[in-house]
């Protein structure tokens, strides 16, 4: 069988991405009819507490992409030059994403509604000693900016990252100096997206999107926990786009040795995700300070019991015990199978991050929020099949790819 | 303690081990044992050595380590000598979960080392006999073990031809030190 070196879209991908879409936008409609359109402050809050959860676990997801390419990079890795066209690809999702969510979390911040970030309510604040000594973080201003700065700055860097390396595919690189100077090159911006990363993402962008909503409470851990989260999602969605290719006859060069190295990467962080999920539920529990455990109230002993331990069993034993032997790793079926329980696992971890505060005396009805969830699916498959017929699927120029077409675990 | 006959070869390059090794097992001489100076990814497969059982050790190690900690602390902390912290239950799992980890790692770890001793045959005090020093410098040398099918002089000009400088037969003592990797003996006997 010939190579096939760029993909080309299949109709049926398209056909089912479309659906998806079409199907996601009928559950915001049907969701803005049963709530967002109701007079009722609560009910609005739950329409838009359903479109910032979505909105922002799958941008974190297709952003980890970008950080995932930026730290090969930086720690010079080649063994991910076989594939490193899919992250590419997918981290293309990223300005389109970005500008939804944008749009939404902007459209939550400035609007009437103080439900969801109660600090965005100017009378209350005055009356509230611990929001009006935030009052320097959390103000609106700020919140536009950083938003704006912050997604604009992943996706200027990002499509620099791209562009570096598809430069490579019409002018390979002749002798030792270029490709060194090409090297570093990509070194220097790789570092500084993980900059811009480490500001937003690891630190800042989950207390202002996320921690926000329960206002009064406070973990310096949390950050890093929504990072472990989407990063180990990420890992999943790359691994479940290689497999989907693997399948039609793409990527020749890739073999078990990569697919057990991305499956090392989902287990190792669900394993991480666990430590730091676990490490602050514990200090909290342990001290035992109103204060704080008032978060985890609701979440482990009230309504959303059912939910965060089933997410709890989905995000950390299930890969411990499915995905530690090393042929599992290597199991196209059954990394596949982990990748979407791990996708479907963290975005019910974003769901009790947001909901139990916005909607603290019932459970809201979760399949609107899951029919969201495929439309932005939907979104995700269309915009990456897009962008990954745009260039060849191998950086064939790179100087690294030697190193991926031997690599051996 | 019995004899045996080994016929032992250098090889000063990878491209040109892997075939030796190949052509090897293909005329169904016995192979003792490669001694390389490092790690050959893909060596063991060429070889035809079977998977570790080490991480099923170390997965049963560290089950014991948190089945340890955790009844240990348990039968402590609830029934031995129960005290109130705080107002906490006796049974305070989450509190015990660092400790239970350490535990399930220690008991991992140590396991896993004298696991990898015992597998290896390696002991303070004991030289393993590696046929020629240079294996942990320059050369990879390959030790073949002579059986009653073996014609020494055919296998020695045979591991000429395949690529190998100074073959020499050896005759070493049978023991721990040597390893025992030959699980298929009857395999290479004289039927």
């Amino acid at each position: 069988m010939a190579i096939r070196s760029t993909f080309t879209v299949p109709k049926r991908f398209q056909t089912i991405s479309m659906a998806l879409m079409a199907f996601g936008l009928l559950s915001i409609i049907g969701l803005w009819v049963t709530s967002g359109s109701s007079s009722d402050p609560a009910e609005q809050a739950r329409f838009w507490a359903s479109l910032l959860q979505n909105s922002v676990f799958f941008l974190l997801v297709v952003n980890a992409s970008m950080f995932f390419i930026c730290i090969t990079t930086l720690a010079w890795g080649g063994w991910q030059m076989a594939f490193r066209r899919v992250p590419e690809a997918i981290s293309a999702v990223v300005p389109v994403i970005g500008v939804i969510c944008g749009a939404i979390l902007l459209a939550i911040v400035f609007g009437d509604n103080h439900t969801i970030y109660h600090w965005t309510d100017a009378e209350h604040v005055t009356h509230d000693p611990i929001l009006s000594h935030k009052k320097g973080f959390l103000n609106k201003p700020f919140f536009a900016i950083a938003t704006i700065v912050t997604i604009a700055g992943w996706s200027l860097l990002g499509w620099k990252m791209r562009q570096l390396s598809r430069k490579l595919d019409n002018e390979p690189l002749a002798t030792l100096e270029e490709r060194k100077k090409y090297i570093f090159s990509n070194t220097v911006w790789a570092a500084l997206f993980i900059v811009l990363f480490s500001l937003t993402v690891m630190s800042s962008i989950p207390w202002l999107w996320l921690m926000s909503i329960d206002a009064h409470w406070y973990s310096t851990m949390y950050s890093w926990y929504t990072f472990a989260s989407t990063f180990v999602s990420g890992m999943a969605l790359i691994a479940l786009f290689v497999i989907f290719l693997k399948n039609n006859d793409y990527l020749e060069y890739v073999n078990n040795e990569h697919l057990h190295d991305l499956g090392k990467f989902m287990f190792a962080f669900s394993v991480f995700w666990t430590y730091l999920w676990f490490s602050q539920f514990m200090l909290i529990w342990y001290a035992n300070i109103p204060e704080e455990t008032v978060y985890f109230q609701p979440r482990a002993h009230g309504i959303y019991k059912g939910i965060f331990w089933l997410m709890f069993i989905i995000n950390f034993i299930a890969p411990l015990l499915i995905l530690m032997t090393r042929n599992a790793k290597r199991n196209y079926g059954t990394v596949a199978l982990m990748a979407v329980l791990i996708i479907f696992g963290h975005w019910l971890d974003f769901y009790q991050m947001v909901f139990p505060a916005v909607s603290p005396n019932k459970v809201p009805n979760i399949l609107y929020d899951l029919g969201i969830a495929l439309g932005f699916v939907g979104l995700i498959m269309y915009v990456t099949a897009k962008a990954l017929a745009k260039a060849p699927l191998l950086a064939r120029n790179h100087p690294f790819v030697k190193e991926s077409l031997i690599h051996h675990t | 303690m019995a004899k045996k006959k080994f016929i032992v070869g250098n090889f000063t390059d990878e491209a040109v081990l892997f075939p030796a090794v190949k052509k090897v097992r293909r005329a169904g001489y016995k192979l003792h044992d490669v001694f390389t100076p490092f790690p050959i990814h893909g060596l063991d497969k060429e070889m035809g050595l079977r998977d570790t059982s080490l991480h099923t050790a170390g997965f049963i190690f560290g089950i014991t380590g948190t089945t340890t900690a955790v009844s240990f602390i348990t039968w402590a902390l609830t029934i031995d000598w129960a005290i109130n912290f705080g107002g906490k239950p006796y049974f305070a799992l989450p509190a015990w979960i660092p400790v239970t980890f350490e535990l399930t790692v220690l008991f991992a770890a140590v396991g896993m080392v004298l696991t990898f001793c015992w597998l290896c045959q390696l002991a303070p005090f004991v030289k393993k006999d590696h046929f020629n020093p240079r294996s942990t410098d320059d050369t990879f040398v390959m030790a073949l073990e002579c059986t009653s099918a073996t014609n020494d002089t055919e296998a020695k000009q045979f591991l000429q031809t395949i690529g190998a400088t100074d073959v020499t037969i050896e005759t070493r003592e049978t023991g721990w030190w040597l390893g025992s990797y030959a699980t298929d003996k009857m395999r290479f006997e004289k039927n």
